[in-house]
């Protein structure tokens, strides 16, 4: 392997692990405040469909943007109402919000656009492009640095770079904030929160609007920036991965990056080992290596969780004593 | 709460409304997409009991839904949720497939059974890892069951097309099973005793999957296994205190329901395709969740509702055929709103009506 293909695997992973870091974060602060996040694979589908349909048809990859952060949002305050206000059971819920869009975004798309549930695919106009960096042509002969810059830092969409910039922004609303120490408290024990006079609700809420905001990014960056246009099913269990980085990273920002960084090296070299012939084993068939993300994600939920302990109210309904 | 109301409230009134509620909102996406919903229903009731081999489509169809609706609720009474009924199908069918083409010339008395056995056995192995996982290493079963879902399918992928696979054939699936290994299909026995029935893919499966139910509600309700499941979904803490091996009864639960899922094969691969074909559950599984949590998790309430989700099926492919933009993922949208409405916002009605009930009863008539 030469330096070039090392540095387009590790390339592609930072552009695969662009979804799963915002839906992570989507997840942390639904988690942190308690709501378990079982609809993030509902809500960036939903997000990636209203992202490129809106794109699609007003030409603005910033409207669709827009709607896909708009749509995400919405799909997380039912999976709000569901869990906070009615106290319904939350897994259900957000199943029940997965399988709604997975069946909703195709039905709308066909009757919309007649291509079979697809999306028209965008131009580049209409999406978030690759951004060549400055200096780009400068340093393309320099050895080592030149493909660094171009391949490894630069080349990636708007997305990308945000989703790296949200990172540190989310781990400081939750820990530097007396926003994000309300949130976690109301994941730990609504009642001393409630008892502080704080809405356990509205804090919950609250957690869950910014925690559509991020899905929505994520889904956004699928059909209008990584890719150029929705496919049904687009999203292929990256929800659900995104869920099991969370676990994984003990429901913490910066472990639970490098578990998103883990799935998405692994979704590289999976692209990558398709149809190559592997010292030991020769040509591993193709279907077993694209099940690889799947089988490391059961991997890691069971081998390596540890000591890892969930938010103490996760899941449980919210009712005042009295 | 459900102690405040009698049961035909709780058990008929309250899911009535919230079936009422999904509907009214499944209304709405067809109107979304320029269908007229009261012209739909009617093609809808139509297409599904308006002539015999329409009903003969609709228990086809329930007959899979039964299957994946235990397969969802057996785990559920034990305090889980098995996502995996679309994989455990799979591996079932993948057993039914096994049997049949080894079993060709013995009489179907014997094959039937074995094959009933291999299905079983193919369902609760693909969901028993998952379920280990959960009690041994706290993996949440709703993921793992996930992933799981994604494996079979690879694993049937790679089968179907590297191993399995009819020589010479193009598409994934395997020669067709020995003649013998055929169910015997509704019509046909409706012609022995005289009786002029058009042809439906209903089969002897429909009886299995009643039986199967039956069973179910005897050992949930008046076995001591059930039993030990029911207290483990009640208080875990307290089930284990009564020296009842949570563990062991959880691993029990799912497996039994993987089982469950399993015998779909015997309705599909053995009943209708009679071959093993890539992606034949086509969401049953998914079904099944809306299936058992409309059925409140009862065996019975489970056969009302997989046959009123049969005659969604039967009757949204009469809508597909009618308007070309109703797909069968206009399903999947009732799946999630049946799904949202019954489970996930139950308690929205039940709170009004509980009070409205109460007020009733303290105001003498």
């Amino acid at each position: 392997m030469s330096l070039i293909d090392i540095l387009s695997v590790l390339a592609a992973t930072i552009r695969l692990a662009t979804p799963l870091i915002l839906a992570t974060l989507g997840g942390l602060f639904s988690e942190r405040a308690g709501v378990i996040a079982l609809g993030l694979e509902g809500m960036m589908l939903a997000a990636s469909f209203a992202a490129a349909s809106i794109a699609t048809i007003t030409g603005s990859p910033w409207l669709g943007l827009a709607a896909g952060m708009g749509v995400s949002m919405t799909i997380s305050l039912i999976h709000g109402f569901a869990s906070v206000t009615q106290r319904g059971d939350q897994v259900v819920s957000g199943m029940a919000l997965n399988i709604l869009v997975a069946g909703l975004c195709p039905t709308l798309g066909l009757a919309w656009f007649h291509l079979g549930g697809q999306t028209p695919a965008l131009e580049h106009g209409q999406r978030f492009m690759p951004i060549v960096l400055p200096l780009a042509d400068s340093l393309a002969d320099v050895p080592l640095l030149g493909p660094v810059w171009n391949i490894l830092i630069g080349g990636h969409n708007l997305i990308v770079y945000l989703a790296i910039l949200l990172l540190p922004l989310s781990a400081w609303l939750l820990y530097r904030t007396a926003f994000g120490l309300r949130v976690r408290a109301v994941g730990e024990n609504p009642h001393a929160v409630d008892a502080a006079g704080l809405s356990v609700a509205g804090l919950r809420y609250g957690a869950l609007a910014v925690s559509g905001m991020l899905v929505g990014l994520a889904g956004a960056d699928l059909s209008i920036a990584e890719g150029a246009g929705f496919g049904r099913d687009m999203t292929a269990g990256r929800g659900y991965v995104a869920l099991a980085a969370l676990i994984f990273g003990k429901w913490r920002p910066a472990p639970a990056f490098a578990a998103c960084l883990l799935f998405a090296f692994c979704d590289a070299l999976q692209v990558r080992l398709q149809g190559v012939a592997l010292p030991i084993m020769g040509v591993v068939p193709v279907q077993m290596v694209e099940a690889l993300p799947y089988l490391l994600t059961v991997f890691l939920l069971a081998g390596f969780v540890g000591s890892a302990r969930a938010p103490h109210a996760i899941g449980v309904p919210f009712v005042k004593t009295r | 709460m459900s102690r405040d109301l009698p049961w035909p409230i709780d058990y008929v009134l309250i899911p009535a409304l919230n079936l009422a509620l999904a509907f009214l909102a499944g209304a709405v996406v067809l109107g979304l997409i320029g269908v007229s919903p009261g012209a739909a229903l009617g093609t809808l009731l139509d297409g599904a009991f308006g002539s015999l081999d329409g009903a003969g489509y609709t228990l086809y169809y329930a007959t899979t839904f039964i299957f994946t609706g235990l397969a969802v609720a057996i785990p559920y009474q034990a305090g889980l949720f098995n996502i995996g009924g679309e994989g455990q199908a799979m591996l079932g069918g993948l057993g039914v497939t096994i049997v049949c083409q080894a079993m060709g010339g013995y009489p179907l008395w014997l094959v039937l059974p074995l094959a009933i056995g291999a299905a079983m056995i193919g369902g609760a192995a693909w969901a028993a890892l998952p379920a280990v996982l959960q009690v041994k290493r706290g993996s949440h079963i709703v993921i793992t069951t996930i992933m799981f879902n994604f494996l079979a399918s690879a694993l049937m992928t790679y089968l179907l097309i590297d191993m399995l696979r009819a020589p010479g054939d193009p598409s994934p699936e395997t020669a067709a099973f020995p003649a013998s290994t055929a169910l015997p299909y509704a019509h046909e026995w409706a012609a022995h005793l005289g009786l002029a029935m058009e042809e439906s893919p209903l089969n002897l499966s429909f009886v299995v999957a009643l039986i199967l139910a039956f069973l179910v509600w005897l050992f949930i309700r008046r076995s001591l296994w059930g039993y030990e499941i029911r207290a483990t979904g009640h208080n875990p803490s307290a089930a284990a205190y009564a020296a009842i091996p949570v563990d062991r009864v959880t691993v029990l639960a799912v497996c039994l329901g993987g089982a469950c899922a399993g015998l779909v094969g015997i309705n599909e691969v053995m009943g209708v395709l009679h071959r093993l074909v890539l992606g034949f559950t086509a969401g049953a599984g998914i079904v099944g969740i809306a299936v058992a949590l409309m059925g409140r998790n009862h065996p019975f309430g489970i056969v009302l509702s997989a046959i009123l989700f049969g005659a969604l099926y039967q009757g949204g492919a009469e809508l597909a055929f009618d308007y070309p933009q109703v797909t069968r993922d206009i399903i999947v949208v009732m799946d999630g709103l049946v799904i949202l409405f019954c489970g996930a916002l139950e308690n929205m009605l039940r709170v009004p009506v509980t009070r409205a009930w109460a007020r009733w009863r303290t105001v003498p008539a």
